[in-house]
C-alpha cells in the first residue's frame, strides 16, 4: 500500500471539503432510509390514519370538518414527525457510526445538519406531498390547501430540526421516548400555533404574508441555532456512553 | 528522539464515581505499538475514549504534535482512526457501500482500492451482500478493511481481535508491525495474547487489584 512513504502527520488543507462530507452523510441516510421501508412508511401511516380517523370518530359534518381540518393535519403531521425523531441518532449510536461521524475531521454541527435534512425529506417532506389529498378529504377549499401546504413545508423542517435537539439528547437514555416527547412539545407549540393560524387568516380571506413570515423566522432560527445544540447534546450523550 | 504523535500527562478519569485512573502519563512515539492493559472494568475502553475525544470527563493535559490536542482538533481527527466495539458498519448497507461512508469524510477513494481493501480481509464475493447477512467476524472484517486503505498516522484499536478467527489475527498483527516499521504508532486494548517484538505497554487498574 503505502510501504515505501513513510508515514507522517498530515496537513488540515488536504482534507475533504465539509459539503462533500455532508453529501456523503446525506446519501448513506437516504439510502439505510430505502433499505428499510416500513420505516419510512410508518410516519405517513400515521398521519394517514389520524386523518381518516377524525371524522369517524368526532363527525362527519362539512361545517366542522371546514373548521377543524387544518388543524388537524398540522396536529397530525406534528406528531408523526415526534414519531419517527427516536430513529435520528439512535441506530447510528447502536452501531457505532455515530462516533464515527464525530471524529470526522469537519465541524460537527454541520454533519448534523446534512443528517437532520436527510430526515426531513425521508418525514416532512412527504407528509407535506400527501396533505392536498387529506385536506380535500376534510372538505379544505383550494385555497386553505394551499395555505395549509406552504405553512407545512416551512413548519416541518423547523420540527426536525428542534427535535433534533432533543433527539440526541436523549440519546443515552432508556425511557427516551417518554423524556423527549416532553423536551420537544413544548418548543413545537409556538409553530404549531402560527401554522394553523396562517390556515385560519387564509380562510377568512385575511392577508397571511406576516404570518409567513413570521413562520419563516422560526425556520431561520432553527436552521441557525439547532444544529450547534444538536452537536453539543451528542457530545455530551456520547461523552457519558 | 523523535517529537511524541500523542503525549498524556497526568490524566486523571472518574467514572461512576469510581476513579479509574490517575496520574496517569505516557508518550506515544511514531513507530511503536502500545498496548493498553489491564482487568476488565479497569477502563481500558475509557481511555481509549478519552485519547480519541469521545468522553469528556477527564482531568490532565494531552498533547498532539507537541501542541494541546484539543486546540488542535482538526489537525488530530484528521491524523487519528480509532475503531470502537462499535464497528460502525451499517447492517443494511453492504461492505462496498458501508467503506465508502465511512472514507468519504476521510479520503474519498475510487471504487477499484475499496475493492482491493475488502479482499485483503478476506471479503471478496461479499463485497454487495448487506452486512446484516454476514457474521460478526465478517462485520468487524468490514471495519478492519479501513486499516488497509488507512493513512492516518494514530491508530486507537478497541478490542481489535473480537470474533476475528486465527488466520485474521495473524495478519492484524503483521499489519500493526508493518505499521509501526513505517513510522505509524498504534495503541490498542485487547484481552487476546499479543506480543508483538518492542511492544510498549500501560497498565491500568493494578491498584485497584491490589486492594482486592
Amino acid at each position: 500500500m503505502n510501504a515505501n512513504a513513510p508515514i507522517k502527520v498530515k496537513a488540515i488543507n488536504g482534507s475533504v471539503g465539509v459539503t462533500q462530507a455532508m453529501v456523503a452523510v446525506f446519501v448513506r441516510d437516504v439510502r439505510v432510509a430505502f433499505r428499510q421501508k416500513q420505516d419510512l412508511l410508518n410516519p405517513l401511516l400515521f398521519f394517514t390514519m389520524v386523518v381518516t380517523l377524525f371524522p369517524l370518530g368526532v363527525s362527519p359534518e362539512v361545517a366542522f370538518l371546514k373548521q377543524s381540518g387544518a388543524g388537524i393535519l398540522w396536529v397530525a403531521a406534528l406528531l408523526s414527525v415526534l414519531l419517527s425523531l427516536d430513529h435520528l441518532f439512535r441506530h447510528d449510536f447502536d452501531d457505532g457510526t455515530l462516533e464515527q461521524l464525530m471524529l470526522q475531521p469537519q465541524p460537527l454541527f454541520l454533519l448534523v445538519l446534512a443528517k437532520t435534512m436527510a430526515h426531513w425529506i425521508l418525514t416532512g417532506l412527504p407528509l407535506v406531498l400527501l396533505t392536498p389529498v387529506l385536506g380535500l378529504m376534510l372538505h379544505l377549499e383550494g385555497n386553505s390547501v394551499a395555505t395549509l401546504c406552504l405553512t407545512l413545508l416551512i413548519g416541518t423542517p423547523v420540527l426536525s430540526l428542534i427535535g433534533s435537539i432533543g433527539a440526541a439528547l436523549t440519546l443515552g437514555l432508556r425511557s427516551a421516548g417518554v423524556l423527549l416527547s416532553l423536551l420537544i412539545i413544548p418548543l413545537y407549540i409556538p409553530v404549531l400555533i402560527f401554522g394553523t393560524g396562517t390556515v385560519a387568516a387564509a380562510a377568512e380571506g385575511a392577508q397571511v404574508s406576516g404570518y409567513l413570515a413570521l413562520m419563516g423566522a422560526f425556520l431561520v432560527l432553527a436552521l441557525t441555532l439547532a444544529p450547534f445544540a444538536s452537536a453539543a447534546a451528542l457530545r455530551i450523550s456520547l461523552s457519558n456512553s | 528522539m523523535p517529537e511524541p504523535l500523542l503525549q498524556a500527562v497526568g490524566l486523571e478519569c472518574e467514572r461512576d464515581e469510581r476513579l479509574l485512573f490517575q496520574n496517569l502519563s505516557f508518550s506515544i512515539l511514531p513507530g511503536t505499538v502500545t498496548r493498553v492493559e489491564g482487568p476488565n472494568g479497569s477502563g481500558k475502553t475509557t481511555l481509549l475514549r478519552i485519547l480519541a475525544g469521545l468522553n469528556d470527563a477527564w482531568t490532565g493535559e494531552l498533547n498532539w504534535c507537541g501542541k494541546p490536542r484539543d486546540q488542535h482538533r482538526e489537525s488530530y481527527l484528521r491524523n487519528m482512526l480509532y475503531l470502537g466495539h462499535r464497528p460502525g458498519i451499517k447492517p443494511l448497507l453492504t461492505p462496498l457501500e458501508n467503506l465508502r461512508a465511512l472514507m468519504a469524510g476521510r479520503r474519498p477513494l475510487d471504487d477499484g482500492s475499496l475493492l482491493q481493501a475488502l479482499a485483503g480481509t478476506g471479503l471478496s464475493g461479499f463485497e454487495h451482500v448487506p452486512c446484516r447477512n454476514l457474521s460478526a467476524g465478517q462485520q468487524r472484517r468490514v471495519a478492519l478493511a479501513r486499516l488497509l486503505i488507512a493513512d492516518e498516522p494514530l491508530w486507537l484499536l478497541d478490542e481489535v481481535f473480537t470474533a476475528i478467527d486465527a488466520s485474521g489475527v495473524e495478519a492484524i498483527e503483521s499489519l500493526l508491525l508493518q505499521r509501526a516499521k513505517e513510522g505509524g504508532a498504534v495503541i490498542v486494548t485487547t484481552h487476546h495474547d499479543l506480543n508483538l517484538p518492542g511492544m510498549g505497554r500501560i497498565t491500568l487498574g493494578a491498584g485497584q487489584l491490589d486492594e482486592c
